[in-house]
């Protein structure tokens, strides 16, 4: 079972990686739910890979954030939502979108800015959404998505509706000011939204350990009176656990709760990042013993739920839908130039 | 099918990179992810990690390797059951020169690094910009930016920088390149992801005395901050009858980037220039950027420094002298014209210039100003210019309404109105957010072409 990352100072003041500790909570998965999670997360893994792949073909242009390494945790979390709640995001969103069920072709078509993407082609990597899929972006500036997220949790509360709203902000996005502002109103009329952040120990290249004197993001809310809890958010069992403890919460309108998921990205902040500010070692630590996908392959696999046939067959499937995905994505046509000009405004009859 | 593995782009501008190092060799089982090996580009150094499962059939090019062309064919794998590659799968080892049309060139829109980074040499001739006699260093605007803060932090002991990865990562655009090992940690310092916090921070580190350059990793991200750069920086001076201000730059890359997006490309010259108590300059050439960001260091009130990510890259002669500077205030003529007078800023100075020849070739002689600094405004050099031409096309990046453009034009009348024999063209930025989709992207910027049909347009031709 897996050990919960943690930050403690290693030498020269980077993350040592995971001591063990006392087991974390684990979700009694089903094998059906199992192979659920793991086709959603290889799902995610063939898509950024692919994505990846197709940057560098000059395909696909701009900044680009793959979310390899983190697939547990929005798989683990979207697995607790109900018909109606929303999740909004930063700029690290690929995942977050397919976790939502939204179709891999037209994510992979916006990312290749054709008019059949997700966002007509305007939007690109960092900026898409899909309201009818309770996706409220994609959003590029870092941060600006959480008072955002508790604003649509206000709407569902305005509402009377029983949904909340999944803001999810990495640790960099934990320390800008709105945050607190956002955490300070949601408490203050309660509003029905989860705030996860995901701790994936770097803000492009600066550590956790050089962006705050106050590590324990969990505990962020702790002067507004919002819960918290520290979760490891390579394990979806135990990713799926704490969401589903915290969002009966949250829906009960008990107001807001905060998790923290200890993750790990195993690409560069973007595709143009070298990612010298963390060691190798420490990366190649991180796939071996904490891959989110291996874990559950591993479960599969000891528990004897499935077979490596079984598991390949999953890989086919996988690996059949992502090239659709890109193959649909590359023939598709760029948008009209007439599109330049529409959807700025909405024309109002006078 | 064999799969062939090609040059990856691996920034929005590289077109060539060198091949450092293999890290797998010919019968080697691969799985997606894996590394495969290492790859320079003009930036860093970055691994190659395989997207197919497959066994290494072919390595095409040797371990050391420069210029290869981004997408051509690197190496081959075989996929699971196949035994070896068909010879007509295998791709012409790749010729070591870059091949612009194929690479990413092609397809960055609206300017090409390649093409305004040869162009300014070129054009230098037809308008030389420092005198002879003044020493002088081929180099890159990035590194102009570096040395201008370099030579002004040994100067005085009073600035510092501060700003988003400034420090260990030496700046997300290398702009601060080494600035950590010279000054150390206490005048080189990396900052939470809290814009709005440091550039108060900032300001306060002003009024007490000191001399920050704050910078935004780009100017999009300087929106958070905006109620201290204006209502702090920008006004203090004047609210407390002249006690208290701040001398302090807030610099970074403006403008659009290359396919980022509506909340990544933004021009906020016009934004910054509206207001009082601010100065605002948005150098073009090396030697601009390093004149004009040491004298706003040296300048008592806040400056905004208006930088542009795509001109990091490229090349010009710059003065080695470290007293050199340039005066915050002064427009500079680029190419002396006698038919229409066109005035840009920052990027789209090489644009015009690029314009101008095009114009030359038709019988347009075009006079081309590089405004430098937006606030103040070098109104009479304009001014004089249209004495000369009695045309004036005015260019910008940012948008139309109540633009940069705007202003100018409305200088004009009150200031030249009687020397103009037709009303001031505005090029622009479309009215619109920046759309991703490349073509898109590229209708919504200005491009040499419109400076063109502008400038014919006010000479009725
Ligand atoms: C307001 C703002 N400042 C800076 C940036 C540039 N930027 C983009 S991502 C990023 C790092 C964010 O790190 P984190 O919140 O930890 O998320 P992660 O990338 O790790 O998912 C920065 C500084 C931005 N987009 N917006
Ligand atoms: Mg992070």
């Amino acid at each position: 079972m897996a050990t919960r990352p943690q930050h403690t100072r290693g030498k020269k003041g980077r993350p040592k990686p995971a001591r063990k500790g006392a087991a974390p909570e684990l979700y009694k998965a089903s094998k059906a739910q199992l192979i659920k999670f793991y086709r959603e997360m290889l799902t995610i893994r063939r898509f950024e890979e692919k994505a990846g792949q197709m940057y560098g073909q000059g395909e696909i242009g701009g900044f680009c954030h793959l979310y390899i390494g983190q697939e547990a945790v929005v798989v683990g979390v979207q697995d607790c939502l109900l018909e109606g709640d929303s999740i909004i995001t930063g700029y690290r969103d690929h995942g977050h979108m397919l976790a939502a069920g939204i179709d891999a072709g037209a994510v992979m078509a916006e990312l290749t800015g054709r008019a059949s993407g997700i966002s007509s082609g305007k939007g690109g990597s960092m900026h898409m959404f899909s309201t009818r899929d309770g996706f409220y972006g994609g959003h590029g500036i870092v941060a600006a998505q959480v008072p955002i997220g508790t604003g649509i949790a206000f709407a569902h509360r305005y509402r009377r509706q029983d949904n909340i709203c999944v803001t999810y902000f990495g640790d960099g996005a934990a320390n800008q000011g709105q945050v607190f502002e956002a955490f300070n109103m949601a408490r203050l009329w309660d509003l029905p939204v989860l705030y996860v952040v995901e701790n994936n120990r770097y803000a492009m290249g600066t550590s956790v350990l050089r962006s705050t004197g106050s590590r324990e993001l969990w505990k962020r809310g702790d002067s507004f009176k919002i819960p918290g809890k520290q979760v490891d958010g390579m394990n979806v069992l135990a990713v799926r656990a704490a969401a589903g403890a915290a969002i009966d919460q949250v829906r009960s309108g008990k107001g807001p709760y905060l998790l923290e998921m200890q993750t790990y990205r195993f690409r560069g902040h973007s595709m143009s990042d070298p990612a010298l500010y963390r060691s190798k070692e420490e990366v190649q630590q991180m796939k071996a013993e904490h891959d989110p996908i291996g874990q559950v392959k591993k479960l599969l696999l000891d528990n004897k739920m499935a077979t490596e046939d079984d598991l390949k067959e999953i890989g086919r499937e996988v690996k059949a839908e992502i090239t659709r995905a890109a193959e649909f994505a590359i023939a598709s046509p760029e948008p009209e130039a007439s599109e330049l000009f529409s959807d700025v405004l909405v024309e109002v009859a006078s | 099918m064999s799969i062939t593995i090609t040059m990856p782009a691996l920034s929005p501008t590289m077109t060539e990179g060198t091949l450092l190092k293999w890290l797998v060799k010919v019968g080697d089982k691969v799985e997606p992810g894996d590394i495969l090996g290492e790859i320079e580009t003009d930036k860093a150094t970055i691994e190659l990690e395989a997207a197919d499962q497959g066994t290494v059939a072919r390595l095409l090019v040797a371990e050391g390797t420069e210029g290869i062309a981004v997408n051509s064919p690197i190496a081959i794998l075989l996929e699971e059951g196949e035994e070896k590659v068909p010879e007509e799968e295998i791709p012409a080892t790749p010729s070591p020169q870059p091949s612009p049309a194929e690479g990413r060139g092609e397809q960055t829109p609206a300017v090409s690094e390649q093409l305004s980074a040869e162009k300014p040499k070129e054009l230098e001739k037809a308008a030389p910009q420092i005198p002879s006699d003044v020493k002088t260093k081929q180099m890159t605007v990035r590194e102009a930016l570096r040395d201008a803060m370099a030579e002004e932090m040994r100067r005085d002991q009073r600035v510092f920088l501060m700003g988003e990865e400034v420090a260990e990562y030496q700046g997300a655009y290398k702009v601060s390149q080494g600035l950590l090992d010279e000054f150390g940690e206490d005048r080189v310092i990396d900052t939470p992801i809290t814009e709005y916090g440091f550039a108060g921070l900032g300001v306060g580190a002003a009024f007490a005395g000191l001399k920050p350059i704050v910078e935004f990793m780009t100017f999009n991200f300087a929106m958070q901050a905006v109620d201290q750069i204006i209502n702090s920086a920008a006004k203090t001076r004047y609210m407390s009858g002249g006690q208290m201000a701040a001398s302090i730059v807030f610099r970074g890359p403006n403008g659009a980037a290359a396919r980022v997006a509506a909340q990544h490309s933004q021009c906020y010259a016009s934004w910054y220039a509206h207001c009082p108590g601010l100065k605002v300059v948005a150098p073009w050439s090396g030697a601009d950027a390093k004149g004009l960001l040491k004298s706003a260091i040296r300048d008592p009130n806040p400056v905004i420094f208006l930088e542009n990510e795509i001109l990091y890259g490229q090349s010009f002669e710059v003065p080695t002298d470290p007293d050199f500077t340039l005066p915050i205030g002064a427009a500079k003529i680029e190419r002396a014209g006698a038919h229409v007078t066109i005035a840009a800023f920052s990027l789209m100075v090489g644009v015009a210039l690029e314009a101008a020849e095009t114009l030359a070739g038709e019988g347009i002689d075009a006079e081309v100003i590089n405004l430098r600094s937006l606030r103040p405004l070098d109104t009479a050099a304009i001014v004089e210019s249209v004495k000369k031409t009695n045309r004036l096309v005015s260019v910008e990046e940012g948008w139309p309404f109540a633009g940069i453009g705007s202003e100018l034009a409305a200088q004009m009348m009150e200031h030249a109105f009687d020397w103009l024999d037709a009303p001031v063209a505005r090029v622009s930025g479309d009215d619109v957010p920046m759309p991703y989709a490349a073509n898109l992207e590229r209708l919504a910027l200005p491009s040499a072409a419109g400076i063109v049909t502008a400038a014919k347009a006010v000479c009725y031709r």
